[in-house]
């Protein structure tokens, strides 16, 4: 009896311990990478990689805190600078760019401009002002008028910790529109609809990427970002609809 | 048997540290002074106006509600009770994720009954309204079982007695039944309370973040928890201090009754 308790413990313990004496790899990576990231880790060659997502604030909150992947993917280039400059990851890389839009549900027709959420009662949801997508989202805000910026601050109903959460708000009805990237509606199949923003109120979107010091496989997670610039990584985010990273 | 000995103290001190460490280091990691001039900060005042007001409707409605239907599960027998006890008992095991997601499913705008709560006019979610559905759905279990447990203890013949002398079911129920399980009654309500209190996973799905509107100390903790750490302890040391005092209030409520059975 004795034994057989002891040998599930062990038995557990080694399934932790993961497949087969394989490197494993931690990624910590914003939400919005959750699709290309997914695509690049499917039987990456040589490591186990796994992938934990959330807003990238969170993520590097986590890091501030003591919390140590392997690699730090992040929406934004501030976070992975604030770290880099805290001497927590090495020099971060941008790797990919986005597109901030307007996202409706598919078959609403409710709105079909940045001017239709000015009108009262239209509900929307966005970023808390923490994580990258609720930052950006404020960037554009703040491009507008003061009267019609007030006017769409007081129509969000919910201030989301990570992009995900403004999707789901989007695709269960919820709110009538909401501030996503562009790869987020490609994600959510037909279920929404893009409206893009105007290029002067556009804010700049790039993702950056850094080691996290301290990493317990170095040489493997700058091989992971390595991917991503050129290889199998940069090839899984331009099929999920992100862009070359964007020049400084 | 001294190694039994020595195998039990350590186990009880693993867990003992294991417990109580993390706990404290909410109060050791920032001093009271941050802590409580964190407090001053008006989004931390909101969310602590918002979770007192959504977390007593939550507990009224269920008072009011439940004190009746656990009167009616522990007074009368019919054919599948352990199935509605059962049923009633769910929510109390069920993961806060799979709960915000029934309620989506259920009263959410694409929801099953969502139609018809739209042509009332009413909303739910994103609203006040939706985080007090929640918290009620989580919390209810709680005062329910308590309840059941409390009426379940009194003496029949009380309640025979009082039939007997011609005060009617009601009247028995108000007059007598509730007031003498009253000690019961309040340990249940402090433990829903505690649930309430505490609730996250439902709401943010179900009712979202929105300072003043939905934003519950819960999801104000997760909002600041990148921005400023000190300010989400500060939150996290309200709960605590909360949560400990609804805990000793069911512990002596618990005694009370102990004594209150004696005394019958």
């Amino acid at each position: 009896m004795r034994h057989a308790a002891l040998a599930l413990v062990l038995a557990v313990l080694a399934g932790c311990g993961g497949g087969g004496g394989e490197e494993r790899l931690t990624v910590s990576a914003a939400s919005s990478l959750k699709r290309p990231f997914a695509a690049y880790g499917e039987g990456y060659p040589g490591a186990e990689v796994r992938l934990a997502f959330g807003g990238s604030d969170e993520l590097a909150a986590q890091i501030r805190q003591g919390v140590r992947p392997d690699v730090f993917a992040a929406a934004n280039r501030k976070l992975p600078e604030q770290l880099f400059a805290a001497g927590l990851v090495e020099k971060p890389r941008v790797f990919a760019g986005n597109r901030l839009v307007l996202a409706v549900p598919a078959g609403a027709t409710g709105v079909s401009s940045l001017a239709d959420l000015t009108e009262p009662g239209v509900r929307v949801a966005a970023g808390a002002p923490g994580v990258p997508v609720g930052a950006y989202t404020r960037e554009v805000l703040a491009r507008l008028p003061a009267r019609q910026r007030r006017a769409i601050e007081a129509n969000i109903r919910s201030s989301e910790p990570d992009v995900g959460g403004v999707v789901a708000k989007l695709t269960q009805g919820a709110v009538d529109a909401g501030f996503v990237y562009v790869t987020d509606v490609a994600a959510a199949g037909d279920r929404l609809r893009a409206i893009p923003l105007p290029r002067s109120l556009t804010p700049r979107v790039a993702y950056a990427v850094a080691v996290v010091e301290g990493a317990r496989r170095p040489a493997a997670a700058r091989a992971f970002v390595d991917g991503l610039l050129r290889g199998r990584g940069a090839v899984a985010l331009r099929a999920a609809g992100f862009e070359p990273p964007p020049g400084r | 048997m001294t190694a039994f000995r020595v195998g039990l103290a350590v186990a009880l001190g693993v867990t003992l540290t294991f417990l109580v460490v993390p706990v404290l280091s909410i109060f050791l990691e920032a001093g009271p002074g941050e802590l409580l001039a964190s407090l001053g900060d008006p989004s931390a005042r909101d969310a602590l106006r918002l979770s007192l007001q959504t977390t007593l409707a939550a507990v009224a409605i269920i008072v009011v509600v439940g004190t009746p239907a656990a009167y009616a599960l522990a007074t009368r027998r019919f054919r599948g009770r352990a199935l509605v006890v059962t049923l009633i008992e769910l929510p109390l095991v069920l993961p806060p994720a799979a709960a915000g997601i029934a309620l989506l499913a259920s009263l959410g705008p694409n929801g099953l009954l969502g139609g018809a709560i739209e042509a009332t006019g009413a909303r739910l979610v994103l609203e006040t309204a939706g985080v007090i559905v929640a918290l009620t759905f989580v919390a209810s279990p709680f005062y329910l079982r308590q309840a059941q447990a409390a009426f379940e203890a009194l003496d029949p013949s009380w309640l025979d007695a009082s039939r007997t002398l011609g005060a009617g079911e009601a009247r028995t129920f108000a007059r007598v039944a509730v007031p003498a399980a009253a000690p019961g009654l309040l340990a249940g309500l402090a433990l829903a309370w505690g649930r309430a209190l505490g609730e996250f996973g439902a709401t943010l799905m179900f009712a979202g973040s929105l300072r003043g509107v939905t934003q519950t100390v819960p999801l104000a903790i997760y909002e600041r928890l990148s921005t400023d750490f000190t300010g989400a302890l500060a939150l996290s040391a309200v709960l605590v201090v909360a949560s400990a005092v609804l805990l000793l209030s069911v512990k002596l409520l618990a005694g009370s009754r102990a004594l209150g059975g004696a005394r019958a």
